[in-house]
């Protein structure tokens, strides 16, 4: 309103952010794009992006990727959704279980997969708790290359542990966002908990849900470690082949390629949920 | 078709603060019923619930003879238009309409057929297609109106419905809602703060204070007779006067001295005298004279406020001030001397310590 008063101001004020943006994600991005359109000789082609797609376990890791989404995501916000509606309860308590529901973000995602592997593991809490209930004879080697069920079930749930928690804290601001006399006119109205919850909670909260599903997805297609901690190589998605390429083949081209990939495919996930989920201005209240 | 009864509802808040104490009210079959008070009386609170919105500490509430006191919103059979309207942003105005309707299943075209009728009746019908924000602040009124009224409910409750809108429009849509209302014919609980709004709708009136029903009477009979001087000075433009005064004489001669005149009082002060007591008396039932007058209390005007229809005069007696009514040809003057005699069935007596009503006459 007052900006043109304000001169150069506030265009200095964000100079540092734009600095960090443009060093840190800006650089990265543009020359990891550029890696991937080289060949290890650092000849201009898409030599690096054929070696990726030919690569035999490509289509396991798009696919593996595409399943833990698919998997993880309405786990999540059904999860989410529930947690975010008792806080919001405001019963006796609700401030505590913020604290215990927003615990796994503070522990590292390396850190929560070497937790679930101590459950699933073959001598471990799941393991024992089963044997000690008498309910099996020997242990059950959930993580096994050869039983991807339970490899992805076990990635899954620790990925709904870790990460439910944000989706949580964003619908939580949003339904504290919805102003009570919408909620109370639904009472009035004789609508009841799951009506109440599917025509006019769900749909109020649609642009915290928007940014909550893009966040989310994001963040899938870079799950990592939480693989690589359940399930080493018996599993492999997007980031673990590009970390194995610049690992253990050290070709950072086609490690390049997958994560240029990996960027379009949040991209595409990104515009897609703008286009699904459109939240037009007069529909906000 | 559904009498109200509140007997004893009490709600406490934070375990100290008593928004409303004790009320007992019977709001009859197709009554409508508007509970007045300042800010802050508990008339809200109340009216929440009889919704169903806020559960009372103590008492019952009964609506058409069934306690619904433990009962939800939806299962009360009432229907509501909130002070914000909480026209919901999400949905057209046709479905906002239809909203309670779906939530009871009701087949598509009957919804159709009685949100097209509840259109007709607030004039939406143009704006059954937009949305919230296309709407102006009448028209969202409009709609929070016609949502409440094609539920067609045993009891319709509306808090502070007109507060929003400017004092033109205001004007226009409380005669709307007056002649709304009487064609719908169904129980409605009105609240608000405005005493104007009160007396022009009202089939009855219950006047709040401190979470209590002070007085509940027909709006012409709360507006005579104030049972209290709070609910005088409360109710009417300009507020009731109160003067006080001193009971002099023995039974059968009694007087109160105001200044230097001694007024005829009635038999119900004896208990007062020697004591000061309140005398009410309104702005449109004492006449004035310039010229001396036998009998009449002599005062002095201070302010002459000409308000179109009417002077207003604030006038001095003693060291006390009232406002009186006179035509606008009345020679009115600042500092002229002033010579007033009230109505002596208007005058109304107060206990100032209690503040309630001693006698009228």
């Amino acid at each position: 309103m007052t900006s043109h008063r304000l001169g150069w101001a506030p265009y200095a004020l964000l100079l540092p952010s734009l600095a960090f943006l443009a060093i840190f994600f800006a650089v990265p991005m543009v020359s990891a794009f550029g890696l991937a359109f080289q060949d290890a000789s650092g000849a201009w082609g898409l030599a690096s992006i054929r070696r990726m797609l030919g690569d035999a376990q490509f289509r396991e890791a798009l696919l593996t990727t595409l399943v833990l989404i698919v998997a993880i995501i309405p786990v999540q916000f059904a999860l989410a959704l529930a947690m975010a509606l008792v806080i919001n309860a405001k019963l006796k308590g609700a401030g505590l279980w913020l604290y215990v529901y927003a615990l796994p973000l503070g522990i590292s995602d390396l850190a929560a997969g070497i937790t679930f592997f101590a459950i699933f593991t073959e001598r471990g809490w799941l393991n024992s708790g089963l044997e000690g209930l008498g309910l099996i004879e020997r242990p059950f080697i959930f993580l096994n290359y050869q039983t991807p069920f339970w490899l992805i079930f076990a990635v899954v749930l620790a990925e709904s542990w870790r990460a439910t928690a944000i989706i949580m804290v964003n619908l939580v601001a949003g339904l504290q966002g919805i102003p009570r006399d919408y909620l109370e006119a639904a009472d009035v109205f004789g609508a009841t908990l799951w009506q109440k919850i599917r025509r006019v909670i769900l749909p109020l909260l649609r642009p915290s849900i928007q940014v909550s599903l893009i966040l989310r997805t994001i963040l899938a297609f870079q799950a990592f470690a939480v693989v690589i901690a359940l399930a080493g190589s018996g599993l492999t998605v997007l980031s673990s082949e590009a970390y194995r390429w610049y690992g253990e083949y050290r070709d950072p081209n086609v490690a390049a390629a997958y994560a240029a990939f990996i960027l379009v495919l949040s991209v595409v996930s990104t515009l897609l949920f703008l286009w699904l989920l459109p939240v037009r201005r007069e529909q906000v209240g | 078709m559904a009498e109200i009864r509140l007997d004893g509802v009490t709600k406490t808040f934070d375990r100290k603060v008593r928004a409303v104490d004790d009320v007992q009210l019977t709001i009859a079959d197709r009554e409508f019923m508007v509970l007045l008070g300042p800010s802050g009386c508990g008339k809200t609170t109340l009216m929440r619930m009889i919704a169903g919105l806020e559960y009372p500490d103590g008492g019952r509430i009964a609506i058409g003879g069934r306690d619904v006191t433990d009962l939800p919103p939806r299962r009360r059979d009432i229907a509501m238009v909130f002070q914000s309207y909480a026209v919901f942003p999400h949905l057209t105005v046709f479905e906002n309409i239809a909203f309670g309707l779906r939530m009871r299943k009701m087949a598509k075209a009957e919804v159709a057929r009685k949100v097209e009728r509840a259109a007709v009746l607030v004039q939406l019908e143009p704006y059954l297609g937009r949305y919230s924000a296309q709407l102006s602040g009448g028209q969202r009124q409009r709609v929070a109106v016609a949502r409440a009224i094609v539920m067609e409910p045993s009891v319709l409750l509306m808090d502070e419905p007109l507060s929003n809108l400017d004092a033109l429009l205001r004007l226009t849509f409380r005669a709307e809602l007056k002649k709304l209302v009487a064609e719908l014919n169904t129980t409605t609980i009105y609240v608000t703060h405005d005493q104007i709004e009160a007396l022009s709708l009202g089939d009855r009136v219950a006047v709040m204070r401190e979470g209590r029903v002070v007085q509940h009477g027909t709006p012409m009979a709360v507006y005579d007779r104030p049972a209290t001087s709070f609910v005088g000075s409360f109710i009417g433009s300009p507020p009731m006067n109160f003067l006080r005064g001193r009971v002099e004489g023995q039974n059968g001669d009694l007087r109160v001295r105001l200044g230097e005149h001694a007024l005829a009082a009635p038999a119900a002060l004896a208990g007062h005298a020697g004591r000061e007591v309140l005398l009410g008396i309104r702005a449109e039932n004492i006449e004035a004279e310039t010229t001396v007058v036998p009998d009449a209390i002599s005062a002095r005007t201070e302010v002459v406020e000409p308000l179109g229809s009417h002077l207003l005069l604030t006038a001095v007696v003693g060291d006390q001030r009232l406002k009186l009514q006179t035509r606008t040809d009345f020679p009115a003057a600042p500092d002229a001397p002033l010579w007033l005699r009230p109505e002596p069935d208007k005058l109304r007596w107060y206990d100032p310590e209690t503040s309630q009503e001693i006698a009228a006459g």
